[in-house]
């Protein structure tokens, strides 16, 4: 048997048809990372953000996930049900091409850290409608040197696409300062 | 620093295009709390009784409430006021949905509207950028499709957007701002913002609100939360499936409309349908309502879904709640189809759901009763349903007998004259009414419609049961959770009203027990209206989560004012009876408070005599309805009794130009 170790996931189920759009996750979001927390609440802070056009029947709770310098090549768009979504309308990503996700003053962007320090991530205690719940589940991953397998793997394709000498140099320059 | 308010309010002069940041002062806040309260104190100081509703000196005041935009569940109301074109007093419609808080999160307590815009307007507010634009190409669009244009032109999906259609471009007494989900509809508000040439105010924010005591505020909003689903979990057992439950009459997802059908009146008025829900109407009825709607939908950080997205084949959608579900139908005695489809007509010319039906079946009755002609009504169809939407056309373009109809059923009455006011009959100060005609004299809700102020029934009740028990245990099971009671004294008469015999109506509860009934309910809502809290989680259901108990340490905790029961009581006063003084300035006197003649079948004269008196009494109010010097003073008020004394109101003078008795008509409408 190779090692193993375990790890929790904490996943936030988002049911989009239970959605009532009212944004008291965005709300408690703001409320909870306002520094000192619950001092203050802005939306526009909110790590969550329900992308919602009522007319339309749109309503997707959207959570931040990671910071990007480039935008994307091109842009996605999704038609599910005869609904079209905005451009990008899934994509977590705090990104140079708009502005969700990001300090409305300062530009920096926002992630979600699922309330760390919380019980359970207060959107989903606030969403008495149910389009919010988390679930946990424990995970088992390869240890730290089976996962050395895949940086041989990553390095062999590297050499493989530059040259071994090219590469060394490379690593010589990066680790050099 | 302020907390929960911004302390900033928008003055905006819409003849010169003048905008200013305008700081408020925080003793306001403590004495008159918010919304409805410093709205009623901007009004008294600033419009005179002289003031039309269509002068360019009345005020349009949109106000966020004290509380809105902090985390309190529900609290996202914007409170509108003005002077009302139909009962020519103080008009405070409110509508939830999402712009109150953003209103907060740009920056600003208050958008105050005064003057005429020479063109038509919209005003965009985005945080700290304040522009009144050009909006003649949005003449005669459609509240939801200006709303759209406008975001689209904007460039900014999460503008909030309030907004006028066609009758209130054409100062129907009865127009709506409408706001998508939501409408601030009583009183014609939509009327004097068409007249002021706006057509929308828009708004957008992205700054942070702060609140007094972090920690404890929210502990408050997670208790409120726990008690929102405690209730949920725990329906009031025994009683009508709307009264159950929290939130606005969840009129968009109960099918079962027996009760509303067979109880409230239809055409105008007039006809009950007793045997009406059969099983054939439910399942039509039912089919009709699944496949319209789309998702029962919220406003601002709430969970109740009071709301529905709604969308008729070969209709744009549109949003709806509450009980504009049945007007159009029962107006029309037509079927839910047709309200739903009206109802969308309705909703983009921005018309009042309850006043436009009760208007339309008005005209109808005068048609039928020879008082109308034939000839009144060129080019209509035959058809029942096509004549209501021929109707409506007449009325929103003021064309023909529509521009005496666009004023409402009372003033159209004047103006048809020949016996026309007789089917003028569900108005109380001249604004039309829920279609309900009852039999036994109910002393409480005589009290309110004589003496509320919002002019509307469902903006008042709620708090205590509408009906007694019939068993004293259901009785004891009711009142051993009822934590919202101000006194043990409201238990105790709730133990004791009987449904027959010599605890029952109309003589229990007693005359003092109904003064003071009325007066916590009344009181809540007053509270609510200052705060911005929909009435859904507040005064208007059976044991909600806010109430007497936790409202002073909401106000503690979010705006940083020293709040306890008693002084939250006495500011409610206060601008309650603010509200009082500045009708009582415009001509309101005791015998414009009564409800319609029809109203009860059985009446007590003497009863409702010392009722009424009583009341008065309570209120501070002499026998005419008049706060007295010595209530005024003793509320801080005295500025008020100063005014009363010059002006002669104590000695039976009439007021001014008694604004509200004055029998002229405000727009050029043609004469029949």
């Amino acid at each position: 048997m190779s090692e193993t170790k375990k790890r929790t996931i904490k996943t936030i189920n988002i049911d989009a048809d239970k959605c009532n759009g009212c944004r008291a996750c965005e709300v408690i979001c703001s409320s909870f990372h306002a520094m000192p927390p619950y001092s203050s609440n802005n939306p526009a802070r909110s790590r969550v953000r329900v992308v919602r056009d009522p007319l339309r029947d749109i309503y997707i709770p959207l959570y931040a996930g990671d910071y990007t310098e480039s935008e994307c090549m091109g842009r996605d768009k999704f038609i599910i049900d005869g609904k079209e979504y905005d451009e990008c309308g899934f994509c977590r990503t705090s990104c140079p091409s708009r502005d969700l996700f990001r300090e409305p003053d300062s530009g920096l962007p926002l992630k979600c850290d699922l309330c760390d320090g919380e019980p359970e991530p207060l959107c989903v205690k606030w969403c008495l409608v149910g389009a919010l719940s988390v679930t946990e589940r424990e995970i088992e991953e390869p240890a730290e040197d089976l996962k050395n397998q895949e940086l041989e793997i990553g390095l062999q394709s590297l050499m493989k696409r530059f040259g071994t000498e090219k590469l060394l140099d490379t690593v010589g320059q990066i680790t050099k300062g | 620093m302020r907390y929960a308010e911004t302390g900033y309010v928008l003055e905006v002069d819409l003849t010169k295009g003048n905008i200013e940041r305008v700081a408020t002062d925080p003793k306001e806040t403590e004495l008159y709390l918010g919304g409805l309260g410093t709205n009623a104190k901007l009004l008294w100081d600033r419009v005179p009784a002289e003031v039309d509703a269509f002068s360019p000196e009345n005020l349009l005041i949109f106000a966020a409430g004290l509380l809105c935009g902090t985390p309190a569940t529900g609290c996202n109301r914007t409170i509108v006021s003005t002077i009302s074109p139909q009962t020519k007093l103080m008009a405070f419609s409110m509508m939830g949905g999402f712009w109150a808080p953003e209103l907060k999160y740009a920056g600003y307590d208050k958008v105050v509207l005064r003057g005429k815009s020479p063109k038509l307007v919209y005003l965009y507010i985005n945080n700290d950028k304040v522009e009144i634009r050009d909006a003649s190409h949005l003449k005669g669009k459609g509240a939801i499709e200006t709303a759209e244009l406008i975001k689209k032109e904007l460039n900014e999906p999460r503008a909030q957007v309030a907004a006028i259609g066609l009758a209130g471009e054409n100062r129907v007494f009865y127009a709506s701002i409408e706001q998508g989900r939501s409408s601030a509809s009583r009183g014609g508000i939509g009327a004097v913002m068409g007249d002021k040439g706006v057509k929308a105010v828009v708004v957008r924010g992205t700054k942070d609100l702060c609140v007094a005591k972090p920690e404890e505020f929210n502990d408050l909003c997670t208790e409120v939360l726990d008690y929102i689903k405690h209730r949920e979990d725990n329906p009031i057992p025994d009683v009508m499936p709307i009264l159950a439950g929290l939130g606005s009459p969840q009129e968009m997802k109960v099918h079962d409309e027996k009760w509303h059908t067979e109880n409230f009146n239809w055409g105008n008025a007039r006809t009950r349908r007793k045997d009406f829900w059969t099983d054939e109407v439910s399942h039509a009825w039912e089919e009709t309502m699944d496949k319209a709607r789309t998702r029962l939908i919220s406003c601002f950080n709430c969970p109740m879904k009071c709301g529905a997205t709604i969308s008729m084949e070969g209709l744009p959608t549109y949003m709806m709640k509450c009980f504009t579900k049945l007007t159009y139908t029962m107006a029309a005695f037509s079927d839910l189809d047709f309200g739903l489809r009206m109802a969308q007509k309705a909703t983009e010319y921005g018309l009042d759901g309850f006043s436009t039906p009760q208007v339309m079946a008005f005209a109808m009755e005068l048609l039928e009763k020879g008082i109308l002609k034939q000839s009144d009504f060129p080019g209509m169809p035959e058809e029942n349903d096509a004549k209501f939407f021929y109707l409506l056309d007449m009325i929103v373009n003021r064309q023909g007998i529509g521009d005496i109809l666009a004023e409402g059923t009372y003033w159209a009455a004047k103006k048809i004259g020949n016996g026309a006011e007789e089917f003028a009959h569900n108005n109380i100060k001249k604004h039309e009414q829920l279609p309900l005609k009852l039999s036994m004299l109910n002393p409480i809700y005589y009290l309110m419609y004589c003496t509320g102020e919002k002019i509307n029934i469902t903006q008042i009740e709620g708090q205590f049961p509408q009906a007694p028990y019939p068993k004293v245990e259901q009785r004891e099971e009711f009142v051993k959770d009822w934590i919202q009671v101000p006194d043990d004294k409201f238990k105790d008469i709730f133990l004791q009203w009987e449904p027959r015999g010599e605890k029952s109506m109309p003589h229990f509860p007693t005359v003092d027990m109904c003064c003071d009934i009325v007066d916590w309910q009344e009181m809540m809502h007053y509270i609510d209206d200052a705060l911005g809290q929909c009435a859904g989680l507040s005064s208007f259901p059976l044991k909600p989560p806010y109430h007497i108990h936790n409202y002073p340490k909401f106000i503690s905790a979010g705006a940083g004012i020293e709040m306890d029961k008693e002084k939250l009581m006495k500011a409610a006063k206060r601008y309650r009876t603010l509200v009082r003084a500045f009708n009582i300035r415009r001509g309101m006197r005791r015998v414009d408070e009564q409800p319609p003649a029809n109203h009860w079948k059985n009446r007590f004269p003497e009863l409702e005599k010392e009722l009424l008196d009583s009341y008065y009494k309570l209120k501070g109010w002499n026998d005419d309805g008049i706060p007295t010097k010595e209530t005024l003073e003793e509320l801080g008020l005295g500025y008020v009794a100063r005014e009363f004394e010059k002006t002669g109101v104590y000695d039976g003078k009439p007021a001014v130009t008694a604004a509200a008795t004055q029998e002229t008509l405000l727009s050029g409408g043609v004469q029949p």
